[in-house]
């Protein structure tokens, strides 16, 4: 049981001279159990910082987050988070990147290899196990880091624009195998993209933000089965929805 | 890979080449154009003196007393030079206590403190290991402190995430691994100016035995020979403590690193 509730979550940056940036404002939003939601929104509405605030890598300045009745407070291996950059720690190997939650929980060396390759195994990369991860493409080094993430079990995964450095074709083959991860180990995952396609191919529900400050403009559910067809009718008419949303938004500003 | 090995064996043989040349034109210069073996000792001169200084033991007492003084001083350095850096590093309080005192303290030059070091320590081998110290100090401390400085946010915040939870575990397995090679860097150097501390400061009189202070005697009796067989030994000594240095950072700490950057 891992529902997502955020209540009236706003933020605002105040920058040295006393100006206070509003980058989030009465953001309400409810996410089931196991649900796959993306949040798309013009550029600086603040979807990274919502994304943040769940992480609790930030602190909300009006509002809060609650997972399983309980409010975030700070970061936790219980929320699992996968960066935009390159996240992997260099000094360590494809496995030990992969085990280094389950060493923070203490758990013995034998049974956090195992659990490792596990896990190494489901995101195809065993043959890369004592790589370091400079040895790795992009697309490998993402991979190893959802891995890293989900080795934690965590009841939620967040995943900050986790593609947005990959070329087209290796993007679209992610997506597949992040579909294939998601229906093997049942996370709830939050999704931040700039890629309306992808929120369209990935999501049960497509959160929209409105521009700066943001909050939650609309909702889109997608009902369709997966795998889905990118060049169905269907699929581009809510993909021109969509992006006439954000195109509005951006024009409000 | 032929190819590479047959260049890395050149490049080697040109070194070697190059060395004996030297020796050769060293030998020709003392004998045919200076001519006074006070001035300038040839090379089988100070090779003759070599192995005497190594017969009579005294080569080899003087490097063992040199070595005890090199390793107290960068072991003292190490010792409290790392955890300065990383607490400087890692927490504005401690920068903004500390870095004062620091920053007075850091252009004394190490020399200046040898008339204390001799006063606290006596004529034992912690006082020369303390001017060492002075030295090797504050390039392992400025090395730390900016390797803690720069450890990028991504894996300060991966770690949390994935379960760090207080800053000790922060420090230990996210800042310091990513802090190594500044370290590393920061040890190279204090390697070097220790080296040329302790020489400096067993001649001015903090130990009556030991490499810098033979050479110092030696030049008193003008056995200049000599004096070139310490300064050689000196050399050779400081260029092997590196090599190894290096290697094993390279080798064992560094493996990541050099895949890293360009």
């Amino acid at each position: 049981m891992s529902g997502v509730k955020i209540n009236n979550v706003g933020k605002s940056f105040s920058k040295e001279g006393g100006t206070v940036t509003p980058a989030l404002e009465g953001v309400n939003l409810e996410i089931r159990d196991e649900e796959f939601i993306c949040l798309v929104g013009p550029s600086g509405c603040g979807k990274t910082t919502l994304l943040r605030i769940i992480a609790g890598l930030e602190t909300p300045t009006t509002g809060s987050v609650t997972i399983d009745g309980h409010v975030v407070t700070g970061p936790d291996p219980k929320r699992g988070m996968v960066f935009q950059e390159y996240s992997l720690f260099p000094w360590r190997t494809v496995i030990d990147n992969i085990a280094f939650g389950l060493e923070m929980k203490g758990v013995a060396k034998e049974e956090r290899r195992q659990t490792a390759d596990r896990y190494l195994e489901m995101v195809g990369l065993s043959r890369f196990r004592d790589a370091y991860p400079f040895e790795l493409s992009g697309g490998m080094r993402q991979r190893v880091a959802i891995a890293r993430a989900l080795a934690n079990d965590p009841d939620v995964l967040l995943m900050d624009e986790p593609f947005g450095a990959l070329d087209a074709q290796t993007r679209n083959r992610m997506q597949k195998e992040l579909l294939c991860l998601w229906k093997q180990t049942k996370k709830t995952i939050i999704f931040v993209t700039h890629s309306v396609d992808e929120a369209v191919y990935l999501a049960d529900r497509i959160v929209v933000l409105s521009s700066r400050p943001g909050s939650v403009r609309e909702v889109i559910k997608i009902p369709w089965a997966r795998p889905r067809d990118r060049t169905s009718a269907g699929f581009a008419d809510v993909r021109r929805g969509v992006l006439e949303m954000i195109n509005e938004a951006e024009n409000a500003q | 890979m032929n190819l590479r090995v047959n260049r890395e064996q050149q490049k080697r043989l040109l070194g070697i080449a190059s060395l004996a040349a030297a020796a050769v034109i060293w030998q020709a210069v003392a004998d045919l154009i200076v001519a006074d073996p006070f001035i300038l000792p040839s090379f089988t001169d100070t090779a003759a003196a070599f192995v005497n200084l190594l017969g009579s033991g005294r080569l080899l007492a003087d490097l063992m007393i040199s070595l005890e003084h090199f390793t107290i001083g960068i072991g003292a350095a190490l010792l409290l030079g790392v955890p300065i850096g990383i607490a400087m590093g890692w927490f504005r309080i401690a920068d903004a206590v500390i870095d004062p005192i620091i920053e007075v303290l850091r252009p004394i030059p190490p020399l200046a403190w040898i008339p204390f070091a001799i006063i606290w320590f006596g004529l034992t081998p912690q006082a020369a290991g303390f001017v060492i110290f002075i030295g090797a100090f504050f390039p392992i401390l400025i090395g730390t402190y900016a390797g803690f400085r720069s450890v990028p946010k991504i894996f300060v915040e991966a770690g949390k995430v994935l379960g760090c939870d207080t800053p000790f575990e922060l420090i230990r397995h996210v800042a310091l691994p990513s802090a190594i090679p500044s370290i590393a860097s920061g040890i190279r150097i204090s390697m070097g100016v220790g080296w040329m501390c302790l020489v400096a400061a067993e001649m001015f009189g903090v130990s009556d035995i030991g490499l810098g202070y033979s050479l110092w005697q030696n030049y008193y009796h003008y056995a200049m020979a000599n004096v070139l067989v310490y300064m050689l030994i000196l050399g050779f000594l400081g260029l092997f403590i590196d090599r190894i240095f290096r290697n094993y950072v390279d080798r064992r700490l560094l493996r990541w690193h050099a895949g890293e950057v360009a």
